[in-house]
């Protein structure tokens, strides 16, 4: 069996819109990870159904293919799946990494705070009655503090993405098709990870699968194949009619008196809507805001190369070190309003700052890597397709 | 990294000046917050016909409080004190079953029983806490709501939920918001009032009613705060079920 002729010339070069929205897609995640945070407004969940984990593991299943895809072409099955998995274990240490500094700060907390109103929420921090056990789980992937969720999925995605890339590049839409089984079947039987100290993950990684094989897809060619469907007028009409629809329903979740417009027939078919399992509603609002976005925001749009833009595309394409950061600073940040009893100027300040320093650190990543000559500007050695396309 | 942690102390600093200063406390909450658009029916007739009020309040230890006296110090005792004062003539009785520790699904089991030693007209149903603490699926938290909502249905009681406390100090190892969502999709769903306990509460931290950061051992500001819920609670229930229609008093 032949292999998948390679993608045109056009996917070949880096698409900049990519690391656009995966930037922005890690502010956004920065922002809404702070409770209570004023700035979160103006982040797209309270616009719509999807959020900004739907933009995260979508791109990142389309660089995933786009590196690794090569590799794989070039180089054979078992050096691409080195490399996956060697990713993985990076995305692995570092989740670790973050949740030692989380250990800190309840730690901190449990040694600190007190108050006779909240006897039974600090009952929260008995594990560290039980680190061996905590530490134990943690490891496994099991125990995951709040906002520690996403890594791990992206950690598993990974891990059985050699055989899923494998059977993309032959079959790329019997691939799909499978990708679409499993996340039906994850529906129709409960199908999930189990969690510590019970339940089950938080983002369901055989429901998030389709998003980010989804993005695969897209990226080793049915983008191409979905062009002509993207250009229909139809399909633009219904994708702008889905998400004022969209808007319609969030604005009656932030104005009570708003809810007697929502009719009882349609609220009890279309509630709960299903994060954890990647509700239909919410894939839906996310091809419905990629394909205005894609009619929009052209591959060669002049303000991708603007200065405006530049501090978004650099956080993308160091999209690791950026969302690791980014948790980390959500703690930070939270800790500091808790600790001088918030605000929302605070809140502002606190949103800027971490962005600023976001920013700030991708850009010194950025050096590093080009200094060592792996930067995805630089792009020295097309040989080496792991490097040449920037991160997975 | 010091050059980081310098900034965030000092926008800690600015950020502690403005908190400092606080206004008087009074826990006035406003109607938007505690919604009485669907009507007790049962409190309604048992109050008009027998001037007689039993409520059950069934809940977890966010429900209670510790220390000396402490039953007497909470919500449940305080909304019974405050609805003795707004329906003078009526015998008004609160039984509590508040102990920590129990789960929605422990509760959904035990309702029954509940309902047939107290023959309540409402029952005050507190939830979701310890669920978020044990981290049940909120899928079977949904299930064991409805089925302690069914309970309380078939004995012709009226029903309000109460979801969790604003705890600002455990937000970012206790996520909560998953089961806050639930319960109101449950009370829309079945047309119940919710009495939303995590949004007054925010209200409060918001406005500086309450320090709700603050960390101490003593009990003043844990009484005062249930005291106040108890409160919110009564005219939440006067107001539903048209008890107060002569004066029309808003929530003090």
């Amino acid at each position: 069996m032949a292999m998948a002729s390679p993608p045109q010339s056009s996917t070949s070069e880096r698409d900049l819109r990519l690391d656009l929205f995966r930037g922005l897609a890690l502010w956004l995640i920065f922002l809404d990870h702070i409770p209570q945070n004023i700035v979160s407004w103006i982040t797209i969940r309270n616009y719509g159904f999807s959020d900004a984990t739907e933009i995260f593991i979508f791109i990142s299943g389309y660089t995933a293919a786009f590196v690794y895809g090569r590799t794989m072409r070039d180089r054979g099955f078992v050096l691409a799946s080195a490399r996956i998995l060697r990713r993985a274990w990076q995305i692995y240490v570092a989740h670790i990494f973050l949740f030692t500094i989380f250990m800190a700060e309840i730690a901190y907390v449990a040694a600190t705070f007190e108050n006779p109103l909240y006897a039974e929420e600090m009952k929260i921090l008995d594990f560290l009655k039980q680190p061996d056990i905590t530490i134990f789980q943690a490891l496994l992937l099991k125990f995951k503090p709040v906002n520690m969720d996403v890594l791990p999925l992206y950690i598993v995605l990974l891990v059985a993405f050699p055989p899923m890339l494998f059977l993309l590049l032959r079959h790329p839409n019997v691939a799909l098709g499978g990708s679409a089984l499993v996340y039906a079947f994850a529906w129709r039987l409960d199908w999930n990870l189990p969690a510590y100290p019970n339940g089950v993950w938080f983002f369901n990684p055989f429901a998030w699968q389709l998003l980010f094989v989804f993005g695969a897809w897209c990226a080793l060619g049915g983008a191409q194949k979905l062009g002509i469907v993207l250009r229909s007028r139809a399909v633009l009409v219904a994708a702008i009619a889905y998400l004022v629809f969209a808007f319609l329903v969030t604005l009656t979740w932030h104005f009570e008196s708003l809810d007697r417009f929502m009719p009882g027939w349609l609220a009890d078919w279309m509630y709960p809507i299903d994060k954890t399992n990647l509700d239909v509603l919410r894939f839906a609002h996310f091809l419905a805001l990629a394909a205005v976005t894609m009619r929009f925001v052209p591959r060669h749009w002049p303000a991708l190369k603007s200065p405006f833009l530049g501090p978004a595309i650099v956080c993308g394409q160091h999209s690791l070190e950026v969302f690791c950061l980014g948790v980390f600073l959500a703690f930070a940040g939270q800790f500091v309003i808790a600790e001088s009893s918030g605000g929302p100027f605070l809140q502002a300040a606190i949103s800027l700052l971490g962005i600023i320093l976001m920013v700030a650190t991708a850009y010194l990543v950025s050096w590093y890597k080009g200094i060592e000559g792996r930067s995805p500007v630089t792009r020295i050695k097309p040989s080496d397709a792991d490097l040449a396309g920037g991160e997975a | 990294m010091t050059f980081v942690l310098a900034i965030v102390a000092a926008i800690a600093l600015a950020g502690g000046a403005v908190a400092a200063e606080s206004r008087a406390p009074t826990c006035d909450v406003p109607e938007r917050l505690i919604p009485a658009d669907n009507d007790l029916a049962r409190v309604s007739a048992e109050v008009k016909d027998r001037h007689r009020l039993d409520i059950t309040a069934v809940g977890s230890g966010s429900s209670a409080l510790a220390g000396p006296d402490g039953a007497r110090f909470a919500y449940p005792a305080q909304l019974e004190q405050a609805l003795k004062e707004r329906l003078p003539g009526v015998v008004v009785k609160v039984t509590a079953h508040v102990p920590s520790r129990q789960t929605t699904a422990d509760m959904a089991a035990a309702m029954p029983k509940f309902l047939a030693d107290d023959h309540p007209a409402l029952v005050i149903w507190q939830a979701g806490t310890v669920d978020a603490l044990r981290g049940v699926d909120p899928d079977e938290f949904r299930n064991s709501l409805d089925q302690g909502l069914e309970a309380i249905a078939a004995a012709n009681a009226d029903v309000i939920m109460m979801n969790m406390q604003y705890s600002p100090r455990t937000e970012s190892m206790l996520s909560v918001a998953p089961f806050a969502d639930v319960m109101h999709w449950v009370s829309e769903q079945r047309g119940i009032l919710l009495f939303d306990r995590l949004g007054i509460m925010r209200y409060w931290s918001d406005e500086g009613t309450f320090d709700l950061y603050a960390a101490t051992t003593g009990y003043a500001m844990a009484r005062r705060v249930h005291e106040c819920i108890g409160r919110a609670l009564a005219s939440q229930i006067v107001n539903a079920a048209h008890l107060d229609a002569a004066k029309m008093q808003t929530t003090r």
